[in-house]
């Protein structure tokens, strides 16, 4: 079938449409239809897959019209990839959504489903596209159900935290779409390969440098680029716990690849390094939010918190893999898109787990986790190895290539951070482990040995499975990542 | 200095909108209401909004409405030029980013009324300090 490309993105959207009409009427359809899209979106996100690897990148024309007055989505091997990543993380999020909802927004479940089915339309919309005003009303789509999300979660701080979020949200949209701006005032167009057919000739003009620095900055601010990261904190911890489990892993990720799409498809990667030599800074403004993101999450006593602030180092191995100028780098930060991810995922989905038991998950109510939940903690441990970077799992392989494309760049301070802030992450989380693994539970055993009297008390079946699943992918995708940069990634970028 | 007023006076449109942005971002982070914040907001989005539409102005030009064109009493004048008309594209774009502003700050007010109606204020140095009060965060 041809449409496979729109499917992706359209599925998703209808389903929402109904899971929303479903809400008014008979609330208990929700979850079905949302289950239902997804997994065609996921299917469809696979065929997609499957075909441009065998057969090269698919031009799709939205109803017909031609590039450059149509829309085109233009799917090759990096979003084809990433299409399927969004898609399959949102599907399995889902499945184990199911009770996280019915205990934290049961009285709005229908809504969240038709919110939760906008906001992956929202991803999988910006990383199909070819057109850059596409880029900017997906991107609004993706960040206005966000900001809902983070109101639905906690009563006192959430709508706090997420107007917050909007105003800074609204900032970075606004400078990528004068940057956006710039270039059809330069070129008259908004097709991605016909804007960079035009520009690959106005290399020297200053219009284009400054539509370059307002997009690159809209971007930053919406991955959350450290020192613009002051949202992320407080807006991922404090949204409902199964909306977490999709934000961390998916929304700064898809930024990042929006990042690495500009760059290669539309401005060039000769005119970032070459014209306007800009790595260097940008390479040290990665090595500090690696640092800093790594520091601050030294200081939160929450593991909600603390994850994201790891969340925003990571944003920094990324940012600075992409920009080191060399094909190791670029491929490093692509698979770390597809790494990073899962292991996001798999940290999430083990809190969600614990958020379902414990409700509040500040270190001091860890207490004897292995004891309680033995499952749920040995997923959390595969995924804290994973962000450590412990071989075999995926995270090591990633930064393998990112501090291989450092050395080769000659940017001995960003390997030296990946490093450090390795060696922070594996301290932060074994300080987890000892919380849980070592110090008693808080109550009721009396002067017992409670090691051996605590009962089991797991999460959810749904939970469990997933958990199980994508801390199984963890191992699968770092012993595959030869795989995956043989097939998918040195291809794209030659 | 003669130059740089020339250079003001003949794009006066564009130092304007670059004016109105500062006093929207001004807003956004000076301002200890919620509510200022949110109107500077949206003087910033608008002030994108008008450079949009000024870009596709052209002198001397009309409406993109072309007259005749389906053959009405006179078809031989219909020779169209496109310099006679402005560009239409921008002004279409930004219909869709005004649905996208409108829907940014309907959601926004609306996190307001939730604010107001859980701490009594809008205030923003207020609000830190009953946060302070909820004691530990969840």
């Amino acid at each position: 079938m041809d449409n496979y490309p729109a499917l992706i993105v359209i599925t998703p959207l209808l389903a929402a449409l109904l899971a929303g009409i479903a809400a008014w009427t008979e609330e208990r359809l929700s979850y079905p239809i949302a289950l239902i899209g997804l997994a065609v979106s996921m299917f469809a996100a696979f065929k997609v897959l499957m075909q441009v690897i065998t057969s090269g990148t698919i031009n799709y024309r939205m109803a017909g019209w031609a590039p450059p007055m149509g829309i085109e989505y233009t799917i090759d091997l990096l979003n084809a990839m990433v299409l399927l990543i969004v898609a399959s993380i949102a599907f399995f999020n889902l499945i184990a959504s199911y009770k996280s909802v019915e205990q934290e927004t049961s009285d709005r479940a229908g809504s969240f489903y038709a919110i939760y089915l906008l906001f992956v339309t929202g991803l999988l919309g910006v990383t199909a596209t070819g057109d850059l005003f596409n880029l900017y009303v997906l991107i609004e789509i993706t960040s206005l159900t966000s900001y809902t999300m983070v109101a639905l979660g906690d009563r006192d701080r959430g709508p706090l935290a997420s107007l917050n979020y909007i105003f800074i949200g609204v900032i970075g949209a606004s400078f990528y779409l004068l940057g956006v701006g710039y270039l059809y005032l330069k070129t008259g167009s908004l097709n991605m390969v016909d804007v960079a057919n035009i520009l690959s000739g106005l290399h020297g003009s200053s219009t284009i440098l400054v539509a370059f620095i307002l997009c690159m900055l809209g971007i930053w601010i919406k991955m959350a680029l450290f020192p613009m990261h002051v949202w992320l904190p407080n807006a991922y911890s404090y949204s409902p716990v199964a909306f977490a489990r999709i934000v961390a892993p998916l929304m700064t990720k898809v930024m990042v690849y929006v990042m690495i799409r500009l760059m290669i498809t539309v401005f060039g990667l000769d005119y970032i390094f070459e014209t306007l030599n800009l790595s260097e800074a940008v390479v040290w403004l990665a090595t500090f939010a690696i640092i800093a993101g790594a520091v601050m999450a030294l200081a939160q006593k929450n593991l909600k918190k603390m994850l994201a602030y790891i969340i925003v180092c990571e944003i920094g191995y990324m940012v600075g893999g992409a920009w080191m100028g060399n094909q190791l780098g670029m491929t490093g930060a692509i698979l770390h898109i597809l790494n990073d991810a899962l292991m996001t995922f798999a940290l999430f989905l083990a809190v969600g787990s614990m958020v379902y038991k414990l409700k509040r998950v500040d270190f001091i109510d860890l207490k004897g986790l292995f004891g309680k939940m033995p499952w749920t903690m040995a997923g959390f441990v595969l995924a804290a190895f994973s962000i450590i970077g412990v071989p075999p799992t995926c995270g090591f392989f990633s930064k393998w290539y990112l501090i291989l494309g450092a050395f080769e760049a000659g940017a001995y301070h960003f390997a030296a951070a990946l490093v450090i802030s390795s060696l922070i992450c594996a301290v932060l989380f074994f300080k987890v482990f000892e919380i849980c693994f070592f110090e008693p539970m808080p109550e009721g055993h009396g002067h017992e040995d409670s090691s051996s009297h605590v009962a089991i008390e797991e999460a959810p079946l749904s939970m469990l499975i997933v958990s199980g699943l994508v801390s199984i992918s963890l191992v699968v995708a770092g012993l595959y990542s030869g795989t995956i940069v043989n097939t998918i990634i040195l291809p794209f970028l030659q | 200095m003669t130059d740089l007023l020339t250079l003001i006076v003949a794009k006066y449109n564009y130092w304007l909108y670059v004016i109105l942005m500062m006093i929207g971002l001004y807003a956004m982070i000076a301002k200890n209401n919620l509510i200022k914040k949110l109107v500077g907001m949206n003087i910033f989005q608008t002030a994108i909004i008008l450079f949009y539409v000024s870009i596709g102005y052209k002198r001397d030009a009309t409406i993109p409405i072309i007259q005749n064109a389906h053959g009405g009493n006179d078809t031989h004048a219909a020779v169209i030029h496109a310099v006679d008309y402005i560009n239409p594209l921008p002004h279409v774009l930004m219909l869709t980013a005004i649905v996208v502003s409108v829907a940014t700050f309907g959601v926004a007010m609306a996190l307001a009324v939730r604010v107001y109606q859980r701490y009594q204020t809008l205030e923003e140095d207020e609000l830190r300090m009953r946060l302070v009060d909820i004691g530990p965060e969840k």
